[in-house]
C-alpha cells in the first residue's frame, strides 16, 4: 500500500489548492483522447471527437473531465486510504465500463504533464516525484477490485 | 507509427527554442527520472547523481544532443541513431521499460519550460517522436 509522509501530503494539497479542477479536468481528459486516440473507444456517446479542436472543445469531454478530476480530489482528501476511497469506482470501471487499467496510468501521466505546464518551475523534480507516487497509487486503487 | 508532416513541423519549430536550453533540459529530465523512478539509478552506479552534478549535466547534454541529431534527420531517424541503437543493444542493454520513463520525464520538462508551445497537438507530436526514438534504440535488442 502506498504511504505518504507529512511533507508529501503537504506538497500535494498545496499544489492542488491552486488547481482549477474544471479546467484541468477537461484539459486532462481531452489530451488523453488526443494524444492516445485509442482511448476514444470508451466514449462513443460523446459526439464529435474528430479533431484536436473538436475534442478539446467538446462539452461532454469537459464535463466528464471535471467529474474525473473531482474524484481525484477526493483521493487527495483520503491519501491514507486510496483503495477504500476507490473501491466502488474500481468495481464500476471493471464490471460496467470495462476499462483496461493501463488507461489509468496514461491519464495519470497526462495529468502530471498538465500540472508541469501550469506550474512550470514550481513543479520541481521532487514535487513531480510525489505526484507520480499519487497517480500510481490512484491507478492501483482503481484496478484493485478487478477480477 | 510515423510522424505526419504537421507533427514534423511542430517538432522542428519547437526544437529551435529547445536547443537554446538543450543542456538544462537534458539535465532536468534526468533529475526528474531519478527522483520519480529511483530504480533507473541502477544504470548509473558510476555517476554522481546529486542534482547539479557534472555527471548529470554532461550526460543530460549528451541525451538531448542525440535527440537533436534525430530531429536534424527527422526523415531518417533510424539512420541517424543507428550507432546509438547498437550501443543500447549490445553494451548498455537498458531494459526497454525505461525508455517510456525517460520519455515521460522529457515531456514533463519540455511542458514546464514551454507551456505556451506545448499544445495538445505538440504533446502528441513529441510523444510520438520519443516513442519512435525509443523503438529505434531497442530494435536490435534481439
Amino acid at each position: 500500500m502506498v504511504h505518504f509522509t507529512a511533507e508529501e501530503k503537504a506538497a500535494i494539497t498545496s499544489l492542488w489548492g491552486k488547481v482549477n479542477v474544471e479546467d484541468a479536468g477537461g484539459e486532462a481528459l481531452g489530451r488523453l483522447l488526443v494524444v492516445y486516440p485509442w482511448t476514444q473507444r470508451f466514449f462513443d456517446s460523446f459526439g464529435n471527437l474528430s479533431s484536436t479542436s473538436a475534442i478539446m472543445g467538446n462539452p461532454k469531454v469537459k464535463s466528464h473531465g471535471k467529474k474525473v478530476l473531482t474524484s481525484f480530489g477526493d483521493a487527495i482528501k483520503n491519501l491514507d486510504n486510496l483503495k477504500g476511497t476507490f473501491a466502488k469506482l474500481s468495481e464500476l470501471h471493471c464490471d460496467k465500463l470495462h476499462v483496461d487499467p493501463e488507461n489509468f496510468k496514461l491519464l495519470g501521466n497526462v495529468l502530471v504533464i498538465i500540472l508541469a505546464s501550469h506550474f512550470g518551475k514550481e513543479f520541481t523534480p521532487d514535487v513531480q516525484a510525489v505526484w507520480q507516487k499519487l497517480v500510481a497509487g490512484v491507478a492501483t486503487a482503481l484496478g484493485h477490485k478487478y477480477h | 507509427m510515423s510522424l505526419t508532416k504537421a507533427e514534423r513541423n511542430i517538432i522542428l519549430s519547437m526544437w529551435g527554442k529547445i536547443s537554446t536550453q538543450a543542456d538544462a533540459i537534458g539535465t532536468q529530465a534526468l533529475e526528474r527520472l531519478f527522483a520519480s523512478y529511483p530504480q533507473t539509478k541502477t544504470y548509473f552506479p558510476h555517476f554522481d547523481l546529486h542534482p547539479g552534478s557534472a555527471h548529470l549535466r554532461t550526460h543530460g547534454a549528451k541525451v538531448v544532443a542525440a535527440l537533436g541529431d534525430a530531429i536534424k534527420s527527422i526523415d531518417n531517424i533510424s539512420g541517424a541513431l543507428a550507432k546509438l541503437s547498437e550501443l543500447h543493444a549490445y553494451v548498455l542493454r537498458v531494459d526497454p521499460v525505461n525508455f517510456k520513463l525517460l520519455s515521460h520525464c522529457l515531456l514533463v520538462t519540455v511542458a514546464s519550460h514551454f507551456p505556451a508551445d506545448f499544445t495538445a497537438d505538440a504533446h502528441t507530436a513529441w510523444d510520438k517522436f520519443l516513442s519512435i526514438v525509443s523503438c529505434i534504440l531497442t530494435e536490435k535488442y534481439r
